[in-house]
């Protein structure tokens, strides 16, 4: 879309729009379907003609197991004859909270420690990033499959406080590397100089210009999330059935998929398309703002 | 020189008490009692032998006494034993290591081999039709977890076409040919995420050593470009390249389980996992720890061969 606008029309157009003129077509199209799949995950309940995605049709007479996709069910059923587009649809509700947690408790919790630690360094900046080490010296899956199996239970609270939980060091490392080089800009040599209180450098000069990074990395971030997510629902590990997962749905369509492939198609496509629609519109963001910060 | 080793050293050793300590408390101090899964339930009635069993096992000692005993068995390479199955951790360990060994640097020189090619075709022609194919096709491969493709590889190579056993594993001192059809799908479907990985981290490298004045003095020598892009370029970048195939040991370790999993591999992973379900909380730390340990000694090695390969680290210290 590099169609030669009047700047001065251009400019009058709602932000939105200008901001949309500037995706490449393939970003638009990620930012089109992340909307759709939370939407779609939120409101869930309101869909009009969305099935059951607990409903096993078979066990009533109404509808057969293994069907492929048709006017009854759109993406077909599974081998409980439950239906597909349903137990996607409600499958993104686990991958999306468990992701906006992990980006949640990142962001607050490992992006104060890390801006902390990069502002006032020495012994305490030591002793978390020691923390922070140790953590990080975990293949990250497999201290997750401890973690959970020991907790015992699995509902979606304990699997997305676990994944926050264990995202927090990766934040805290970017936050620092960012607040280290942020404490030795002009402005908060000025701040110092004129006397403000440490507190206050951290809260109105540091934190505020470590946030826009932190937030550039929280797309790239929920990406790796998800499929972490994924990959431990596949091994049966995530949340307890009958609640679907993307993970687990392909887990369970190994058995007949030489009967069947669609049940095993749909959840990896839907998993695959978020997870790449969170990565473009993550690096076009990340290329958006050092395009901006190299205007400076 | 010699000193920042030292350094290395001693963080290492401090990292691995720390993770060995971090997995032992886990292990110990979330819910469930050990002595579940030693002895089944209705024998619990009988109170005298619980008490036994707890005293032989050393359940009544404090924490960080058994910490202690733990870890001056573990450093003499005795793990101690399954709960389930009585064996020793180690020699457990011992057994499954080839499978995952092997299944890793396959993985590694099979997306090596893919991703350097690639990566030079992608920063040769920055900014072309080809290296926005190259990149696209990157990013959309991070996208692929390792459970995806590999399902994938099953329908077509094993199910559709019948190239390759669908699971299973054969080992090499069995059958050379046959180990190779059984490690091929499983470490093609590792290799997805990691090409792409690979590739792009040659392909930036790439474009900013081709902009730097030694290749234009080169190129201005007359040299043909195939020549300086693999002589002069490429070199600089292979240290980047060990690095990030050392920072993914691992994710890759993670993948492992995954597919070792899916493919019904007699590996390291398989028999975490295995332990997981059985809750045999000896095994599930004798292989935590384990694998951390060898991904904390990998990540120093790496730091090593950097530092021997590249003289102005040295410098530095």
């Amino acid at each position: 879309m590099d169609t030669a606008v009047d700047p001065a029309v251009a400019a009058r157009r709602p932000w939105i729009r200008r901001f949309v003129a500037k995706m490449p077509w393939v970003t638009r199209f990620c930012a089109s379907w992340l909307i759709v799949i939370v939407a779609a995950a939120v409101f869930a309940d309101l869909i009009p003609g969305l099935a059951d995605p607990n409903y096993q049709g078979f066990l009533f007479g109404d509808g057969a197991t293994n069907e492929g996709p048709g006017l009854s069910h759109f993406l077909g059923t599974d081998n409980n004859s439950r239906d597909i587009l349903a137990r996607i649809v409600y499958g993104a509700r686990v991958s999306l909270t468990v992701a906006l947690a992990a980006v949640f408790m990142g962001v607050v919790f490992g992006g104060f420690f890390g801006s902390l630690v990069g502002f006032v360094r020495g012994k305490t900046d030591s002793t978390v990033m020691a923390v922070v080490d140790v953590i990080l010296a975990f293949p990250g899956l497999v201290l997750l499959l401890t973690v959970v199996t020991l907790l015992g239970r699995r509902d979606l609270v304990v699997i997305a406080t676990v994944i926050g939980f264990l995202s927090i060091p990766p934040y805290t490392r970017v936050a620092r590397a960012n607040a280290l080089s942020i404490s030795r800009r002009e402005f908060v040599t000025a701040a110092r100089a004129i006397g403000t209180k440490k507190r206050t450098i951290l809260f109105r000069e540091v934190i505020p210009n470590v946030l826009p990074t932190l937030l550039a990395y929280a797309m790239v971030n929920a990406a790796v999330i998800i499929l972490l997510e994924g990959a431990l629902a596949f091994l049966g590990l995530s949340v307890e059935p009958p609640t679907s997962s993307w993970g687990t749905m392909v887990n369970a369509s190994r058995v007949d998929l030489q009967i069947n492939v669609w049940p095993a198609i749909w959840p990896s496509l839907a998993l695959v398309f978020t997870v790449y629609s969170l990565n473009n519109v993550g690096d076009w963001l990340r290329r958006l703002r050092s395009v901006r910060s190299a205007a400076l | 020189m010699g000193s920042f080793i030292a350094i290395r050293l001693v963080r290492l050793v401090a990292t691995l008490l720390a993770v060995s300590f971090l997995t032992f408390l886990l292990v110990n101090l979330l819910p469930g009692d050990a002595i579940n899964a030693l002895i089944p339930i209705e024998a619990q009635q009988d109170q005298e032998y619980v008490a036994q069993v707890r005293a032989e096992w050393g359940l009544n000692d404090p924490m960080l006494v058994r910490y202690g005993k733990w870890l001056g068995d573990a450093v003499r390479g005795d793990l101690g034993e399954s709960i389930v199955t009585s064996r020793a951790v180690s020699s457990e360990i011992a057994h499954r290591i080839p499978v995952t060994g092997e299944l890793m640097i396959v993985t590694v020189v099979f997306s090596v081999l893919m991703a350097v090619p690639l990566g030079v075709m992608s920063a040769y022609r920055e900014g072309s039709r080809l290296d926005q194919v190259i990149s696209g096709g990157a990013q959309f491969a991070l996208s692929v977890p390792g459970f995806v493709a590999g399902l994938l590889f099953i329908y077509v190579f094993a199910m559709k076409l019948g190239w390759f056993p669908a699971t299973g594993w054969t080992r090499i001192s069995n059958s050379i040919s046959g180990n190779l059809m059984t490690v091929t799908l499983p470490a093609l479907s590792l290799s997805v995420i990691e090409v792409a990985v690979y590739a792009r981290v040659v392909r930036s490298d790439l474009v900013t050593t081709l902009k730097e004045d030694y290749i234009l003095s080169a190129r201005s020598k007359g040299l043909r470009d195939g020549f300086i892009l693999f002589r002069h370029a490429l070199r600089p970048s292979s240290l980047t390249l060990i690095t990030v195939v050392g920072l993914n040991i691992g994710l890759l370790l993670g993948g492992t389980v995954v597919v070792e999993f899916l493919f019904a591999l007699p590996g390291l992973g398989k028999r975490l996992l295995d332990a997981i379900f059985q809750r045999d909380f000896m095994m599930v730390q004798g292989i935590t720890v384990f694998v951390a340990m060898v991904y904390v000694v990998v990540n120093t090695l790496v730091d090593l061969v950097y530092l021997v390969v590249d003289p102005r680290i040295r410098k530095a210290d």
